[in-house]
């Protein structure tokens, strides 16, 4: 369990992190999303330890992370941004000696060890210096060094960054697979993965929490939640079918690709009735669509007016 | 490895690891064992003076280290910072004296292995004539104190900055003012504003001073304690440094 109240970071006269104050239980996995410069970083590596905020407090399994910070720093497992390790050291050297410092002894220690290298998928490389590694083996025994002790506590910054998409496809996989008993959190900048990983998301931007909700929540604040798209070789008769739809709000056709997107008026379901109406008047649409929101666009609203530059 | 280590222990064997896991652990020996050699041999006039001693080999050694220790210890530190591993390092659960020690130790038991792997010059010594060993021994002593304050300098100066040329070309710098404090070079900066008070003190800092005196064969306690004491300080000050840098 993480909790933390009025968790603030100063450097001079710079507030890179407002006085956050959530709590996280285990079973949800909960995205940081921000813009870069946002704060995600500094709130994790006063989470892990590394940094001593400036005021309020965190507390991990229960151990407050300046008071008591070696019990705070033994239940939780960290993946700093970059999963930098020892170059020279091969992986198997690497992760050895995080498990001594993590007090593994004997038969546990092996068990653990083979374990993570079993996740990870590192049986190929183990021998190899780690300088040696691609980029998605190294951020791999970075992941695996964090999960060595099997922590109660997971805190990944950025841990799909720089893997190609079946590399991301199993990290989320693991993240997914050990989210059911630890209290985990993810930042990213890749909105997708909010969906594919996370339970509930918190967005900051400036220090400060925007939003915390579920991912589900979230892009029922967009625009396009129940709004309907639609794709037609006939777009000027569908543009005018769909206006004249009482509880459209507005048509807008994609300069691009010219797909039609109808929104509707606050609160209403407009999917039945457009679909009835194309039939009626015998529109032929090779797809029809209900959005469900989108993410890129919530980010940017919430995050706008905050001198953050767009995220991918 | 069954048996549960305490961190000091593993961090200790993991460095030490590191630098025989590159070549630099080798260049550096081989560089050491050579200097030394011919530092004693042609600058010394070991064979020339006729005496049964190892006077002209611990002689250069404070000439040595200023070069060699800050070469071993810049990356100390600055390394960690610079790859990031500082923050995987201090997220484990050790505390920030068990790092500074830790790593301390690692080097410092490096210099040593090279330092006894000098020992066919006390074989020589000891087939030539029949010199005092304890004052060998003593001399050893010194030169291994002596080295870990440079390096305990080294270690402080490291953690201030990621780049290793900088944090090299520093410590030299103030090892450099140390091993002189004793010196007109150094004392007339001081002398000329200071009370006698402090110049006297700047005087009794000289790390040459305190060698000299044990590598005449007398164990003075006060000579050990100030060696030791110097390493404690710059081991104080790095673990201050790195609380302060670690966030930028």
């Amino acid at each position: 369990m993480i909790e933390t109240q009025q968790l603030t970071k100063r450097y001079g006269d710079l507030t890179a992190v407002d006085a956050i104050s959530f709590t996280l239980e285990p079973g949800r996995v909960l995205g940081f999303l921000g813009p870069n410069g946002a704060g995600k970083s500094t709130t994790m590596k006063m989470l892990a330890g590394f940094l001593a905020p400036t005021s309020g407090s965190a507390k991990v399994g229960g151990h407050d992370v300046v008071e008591d910070a070696i019990a705070a720093k033994r239940v939780v497992g960290y993946l700093p941004e970059g999963a930098p390790s020892y170059g020279e050291m091969t992986p198997r050297q690497f992760l050895g000696f995080v498990a001594d410092v993590r007090g593994l002894t004997g038969a546990h220690r092996r068990q653990r060890l083979d374990d993570v290298i079993e996740r990870l998928h590192l049986n190929g490389v183990m021998e190899q210096p780690i300088e040696t590694l691609s980029k998605g083996f190294k951020r791999r025994v970075g992941l695996a060094q964090a999960i060595v002790h099997d922590p109660q506590v997971l805190i990944l910054d950025e841990p799909t960054d720089g893997l190609d998409p079946n590399q991301k496809h199993e990290v989320r996989a693991l993240i997914n697979s050990m989210a059911r008993d630890k209290t985990i959190i993810v930042s990213t900048h890749i909105l997708e993965e909010v969906h594919a990983v996370c339970g509930r998301a918190i967005i900051i931007a400036k220090g400060r929490i925007l939003a915390d909700a579920t991912p589900g929540e979230l892009e029922a604040r967009s625009r396009y939640h129940q709004a309907v798209s639609l794709t037609t070789p006939n777009v000027a008769a569908a543009k005018e079918a769909l206006s004249r739809v009482p509880d459209v709000a507005a048509v807008e056709i994609d300069p691009q690709d010219h797909r039609i997107t109808a929104f509707p008026k606050t609160g209403k379901q407009i999917f039945a009735p457009i679909s009835e109406l194309l039939k009626a008047q015998g529109i032929q649409v090779s797809e029809l669509q209900l959005e469900s929101g989108r993410m890129d666009e919530v980010f940017r609203t919430i995050t706008q007016g905050e001198g953050t530059e767009a995220v991918a | 490895m069954s048996a549960r280590m305490n961190p000091i222990t593993t961090l200790f064997k993991r460095e030490l690891a590191s630098y025989f896991a590159t070549p630099v652990a080798y260049v550096f020996i081989v560089i050491f064992l050579l200097l030394a050699g011919a530092f004693t041999f042609y600058l010394g006039n070991f064979y020339e003076r006729g005496q049964a001693d190892l006077m002209p080999f611990f002689n250069f050694h404070p000439w040595l280290y200023l070069f060699l220790v800050p070469a071993v210890g810049m990356r100390l530190w600055s390394e960690e910072r610079k790859s990031g591993t500082i923050e995987m390092l201090l997220t484990l659960p050790v505390t920030m004296w068990q790092a500074v020690v830790g790593k301390f130790l690692a080097a410092w038991a490096f210099i040593g292995i090279a330092l006894l792997l000098t020992f066919p010059i006390w074989i020589t010594v000891n087939y030539l004539g029949s010199p005092d060993n304890g004052v060998i021994f003593a001399s050893y002593l010194g030169s291994f104190l002596m080295a870990g304050a440079f390096l305990a300098v080294a270690s402080c100066i490291s953690a201030c900055t990621r780049s290793q040329v900088i944090a090299f070309i520093l410590t030299v710098v103030v090892c450099f003012l140390f091993l002189l404090a004793g010196f007109p070079l150094v004392l007339n900066f001081f002398s000329a504003w200071a009370p006698q008070g402090l110049v006297d003190a700047v005087s009794g800092l000289s790390f040459l001073g305190h060698f000299a005196a044990i590598s005449k064969g007398v164990i003075d306690v006060r000579d050990m304690i100030y060696f030791l004491l110097t390493i404690a300080f710059w081991l104080y000050a790095s673990a201050v440094v790195i609380d302060l840098k670690k966030a930028d």
